[in-house]
């Protein structure tokens, strides 16, 4: 019952990752993450809902794999925060939870399925700087399709894909979609 | 497009079950220690407060606040209107102040419609006259909710098979108004116990049953919510005596044992103890009024965000 | 325009539909004196204005039973002028002015002076209601039998917007004016089963939130009323019939051959408490609008007699008495100009009444229960010129708020609406021509 605001991607789009490319690419953050936090040391990992969510849970569950470490893992949700909520119907919320610990001196990794703008990451930082002081705050993406507005980076990426503004990128993740795909398509001008 | 909550029978099932989840999020931040958002920063809440009532608009005062929006508050003693000043023009005064959405409280009903036809931004009827009190009901729907399913399992659920019994001054009440329209549209069964002098006329055209027998629906309902009752209706012969009122109709510790183990008792507030309610029952565990004005806080800044945090309150589908 | 020189020329109506009892004719009508000197076909007036009235109806000149005209003392909302003006548009030669002004119409001195001012005026004939009691406060009897002898000829007597509701005051109002062939004219309304009543009490008034108006309070009134009179031997006018089942008391109370009439206003033959779903108080009235059925069951009853007329009940309120909370705002309707287009959508369209019908319930018995003279008699020749054209085939236009009366409280605003009142002849001259006053 989520308020559709945004034209919404053809399923029939051109794939550019199929599910095993995306397992590949998990694999990689996951053991990135593990290579630049000193083992995981104090990490958290927040997914941004609603496809950043399965993405965090499935890291943890990869570091869970690797290193025997469980990391707390939780959602963060950015809606309150945005900058464009004037431009469009009010927006129902997705979830925040944050695993008990916290995020107080914690590194935080926040995960999301695609990096456009980047305001979504802005308003996840003010959103985060409400509830804690993180020790740090790392950005993990599926996707990163350029386009920067902000001066934003992501810390780990599972594909650069670079897009004209025309298109629409679209992560189909089996928790949510029923299937594990990256597929673009073109909206025929409406951005 | 949905610009005002005048009342419960604006929401469709899909509107109330947007609030209700929206305000199960809000209430996490009760939790944290910075509580407040930035949704509406730079929208500006007026109170319109014509009736005393300091309880409701303190929760929509904290609930705009929490949400970063300017409050002006507006209350009628000692004011232009004392002086004679008409609804109209007090309007059009905050009109020209560029209110963008007027919480209202007015003895008369339809007050709320009457200012939305003067007015650009959103109106919130906050209780007109005997009319309707849509926030009330949803912090109320909220309240049952959250307690008889719990926060984990409410998720998109509404009340369907609830069975919940209302008690009391029905023919005056505008929480009774807006509670039937909203938790029927939710799926509730709702029964109205009341003596027949004060119930309306054509109870029987609601979406609800009727009963004069409170005993025997204490021991069906999931939640029994009392309803205040004013000493001056004796006056005018609703009832002979509070003693007879309060023995056919009270909830005292006797009929609250008469509940199933998991039922609640409710209250909007506020009391006449010893009256319609017993000292013990408002303060026992199976009681939800001191949550309810809580829940109050966060079910007016789901209100005020879906309505005011983007263009419009979304259409929602169903 | 005084009535005195009201015949000082002569009027050729050609081609109106004369409405009578009997079959429909075509002709010419020729005024002159005050009268109607001629009716017949191929008529020629040496002289005449002529008017053409092909396609017109032309009926008796309209009598109103209960009108506001709100002066002395509420000149804000109307006046004797611009409320016989507004009489005029709406095809009326006479109508009854009510006694809730400011000061109450109590005694001789206050009904003379409504008088005067309707003769000043000159568009229609004014003719003034006295008070049942002193004050409108239903405690003692007004001077009944000095407002009877006075210049204004009082013959109804009425305290309209309250009811006479003692009893044995009403037994003896209804007494005391069989001596001067009186009637009293009650409007039916329990004071204490209607304490602060907004709306009527049904299934709007509860999803409402607005204190219910029953319609027992109407009934039990007018039923107690029909009793009394019949036991004094005395006649009795019910105002405003809102109600099926006070129309079933009232055919009762006929059938046993009481004298009892009654009448009904236009708004409560088309509109019902639906309305008042928005609040909007511009549908506030007393007796309050009432359910689709009641509505039926009136019409029902106009169209069989067993209610007897029209009556306006014109009751003009500044705008800020109406733009307002709803319990804020006074009651009433304007209704003088739209009466007459209100009737032919409510009764001759759906084929309940035919004009001669509407000349009958408009013009003959208000005016015979209001024991007028010069007025209702049905079009003959050698009767008083006192002439409505009216034109039941002009295009619906919607109705106006803004009109020859100085308030604006119509509930038709906006509504589109068949006919026009092309003309209107008082004694033989006109007060209103092509629509317009003249």
């Amino acid at each position: 019952m989520c308020a559709a605001s945004h034209p919404v991607a053809r399923r029939d789009g051109l794939a550019v990752l199929d599910a095993e490319e995306i397992r590949r690419a998990l694999t990689r953050i996951a053991h990135e993450i593990l290579e630049r936090t000193h083992g995981g040391d104090g990490v958290v990992l927040l997914g941004i809902p609603t496809r950043g969510v399965p993405l965090a849970r499935r890291l943890a569950a990869q570091i869970g794999e690797f290193e025997r470490l469980e990391v707390p893992c939780g959602s963060l949700d950015v809606t309150m925060h945005r900058d464009d909520l004037r431009l469009h119907p009010a927006r129902a919320l997705g979830r925040t939870e944050l695993p008990p610990a916290g995020v107080d001196g914690k590194t935080v990794v926040l995960v999301d399925d695609v990096l456009y703008s980047g305001r979504t990451v802005r308003a996840a930082l003010d959103a985060l700087n409400d509830l804690g002081r993180p020790r740090a705050v790392q950005l993990a993406v599926l996707v990163d399709r350029g386009h920067r507005e902000l001066p934003i980076r992501a810390d780990y990426v599972g594909k650069n894909l670079p897009t004209s503004q025309r298109e629409l990128v679209h992560v189909l993740l089996t928790e949510v979609d029923a299937q594990d795909a990256v597929v673009i398509s073109d909206t025929g001008g409406a951005a | 497009m949905k610009r005002h909550l005048i009342s419960a029978a604006d929401l469709s099932r899909g509107d109330a079950l947007l609030i209700l989840d929206t305000t199960e999020e809000l209430a996490r931040i009760a939790d944290r220690p910075i509580k407040k958002l930035p949704t509406l920063r730079g929208r500006t809440v007026v109170n319109l407060f014509f009736e005393d009532s300091t309880r409701t608009r303190i929760s929509f005062e904290a609930a705009a606040k929490r949400l970063s929006a300017d409050v002006i508050n507006f209350s009628a003693k000692g004011s232009s209107v004392a002086k004679g000043e008409s609804l109209k023009d007090t309007a059009l005064t905050l009109e020209a102040m560029g209110a963008d959405a007027v919480v209202i409280r007015h003895s008369a009903s339809g007050a709320a419609h009457r200012l939305s036809g003067w007015v650009q931004g959103s109106v919130v009827n906050a209780g007109d006259g005997t009319h309707e009190h849509p926030t009330q009901a949803l912090l109320d729907a909220f309240t049952i909710r959250h307690r008889l399913k719990g926060s984990q399992g409410s998720q998109g659920s509404g009340l369907d098979g609830l069975r919940v019994t209302i008690v009391g001054d029905v023919l005056h009440s505008r929480v009774a108004r807006s509670n039937v329209l909203l938790l029927s549209t939710l799926g509730a069964e709702v029964t109205l116990t009341a003596p027949p002098t004060l119930l309306p006329l054509a109870v029987d055209t609601w979406p609800c049953s009727v009963s004069y027998d409170l005993d025997s629906e204490l021991p069906k309902s999931d939640v029994v919510m009392m309803l205040r009752v004013q000493q001056e209706r004796m006056s005018a012969a609703y009832f002979p005596s509070v003693r007879e009122y309060r023995r056919r109709y009270g909830l005292d510790a006797t009929r609250m044992a008469r509940l199933p183990d998991h039922a609640i008792v409710m209250h909007p507030g506020p009391m006449n103890r010893g009256v319609e309610i017993a000292a013990e029952v408002a303060d026992s565990p199976r009681s939800t009024i001191v949550e309810q004005v809580a829940n109050g806080v966060t079910t007016r800044m789901a209100v005020l965000y879906l309505l005011l945090g983007g263009t419009e309150f979304p259409a929602v589908t169903s | 325009m005084s009535t005195a020189s009201a015949d000082r020329t002569s009027w050729l109506i050609r081609g109106a539909e004369v409405a009578g009892p009997g079959s429909r004719r075509v002709a010419d009508l020729l005024l002159a004196g005050g009268t109607i000197t001629a009716i017949d076909t191929g008529l020629s007036g040496a002289g005449a204005h002529v008017v053409d009235a092909a396609g017109l109806i032309a009926l008796p000149g309209l009598v109103d039973l209960h009108t506001h005209l709100r002066e002395p003392g509420r000149e804000d909302a109307e006046t004797v002028e611009t409320g016989t003006r507004a009489a005029a548009l709406g095809g009326y030669t006479a109508v009854h002015a009510m006694a809730n002004t400011e000061p109450v119409a109590d005694t001789a001195g206050v009904v003379e002076q409504v008088w005067r001012l309707g003769q000043a005026a000159g568009y229609c004939d004014v003719q003034p209601v006295g008070a049942v009691t002193v004050g409108l406060a239903g405690t003692s009897l007004a001077e009944l039998g000095t407002m009877a002898d006075s210049a204004a000829r009082v013959r109804v007597f009425s305290d309209d917007g309250r009811c006479v509701a003692d009893p044995l005051l009403m037994r003896r109002a209804l007494e005391y004016v069989k001596a001067f062939d009186g009637v009293i004219a009650q409007h039916a309304q329990d004071p204490r089963l209607t304490e602060d009543a907004q709306l009527n009490e049904g299934e709007i008034s509860g999803r409402l939130g607005l204190a219910g108006w029953p319609a027992v309070a109407e009934e039990a009134i007018i039923a107690r009323d029909c009793l009394l009179a019949a036991h004094v031997g005395s006649t009795l006018h019910v105002c405003h019939v809102s109600t099926a089942g006070s129309v079933e008391i009232i055919r009762w109370a006929k059938s046993k051959g009481w004298p009892v009439t009654a009448e009904v206003t236009p708004h409560h033959l088309l509109l019902t408490d639906e309305l008042a779903v928005g609040y909007d108080p511009v549908f506030k009235v007393n007796p309050p609008l009432r359910t689709a059925a009641d509505v039926a069951e009136l019409r029902r009853a106009l169209a069989d007699g067993t209610i007897d007329c029209v009556a306006t009940d014109h009751a003009p309120h500044p705008v800020e008495a109406k733009e307002t909370e709803w319990s804020q705002a006074a009651f009433g309707m304007i209704g003088l100009e739209t009466a007459l287009r209100v009737v032919q959508q409510a009764m001759v369209d759906t084929g309940l009444l035919d004009w001669a019908g509407v000349a009958d319930r408009m013009s003959v018995r208000p005016a015979r229960i209001g024991r007028l003279t010069g007025h209702g008699a049905p079009i003959a020749v050698g009767g008083p010129a006192n002439l409505t054209l009216y034109d039941p085939a002009a295009p619906a236009e919607t109705v106006s708020q803004v009109g020859a009366s100085k308030s604006r409280n119509t509930p038709f605003a906006g509504m589109p609406m068949p006919g026009r009142v092309v003309a209107t002849f008082l004694r033989g001259t006109p007060t209103v021509l092509d629509g317009k006053l003249a």
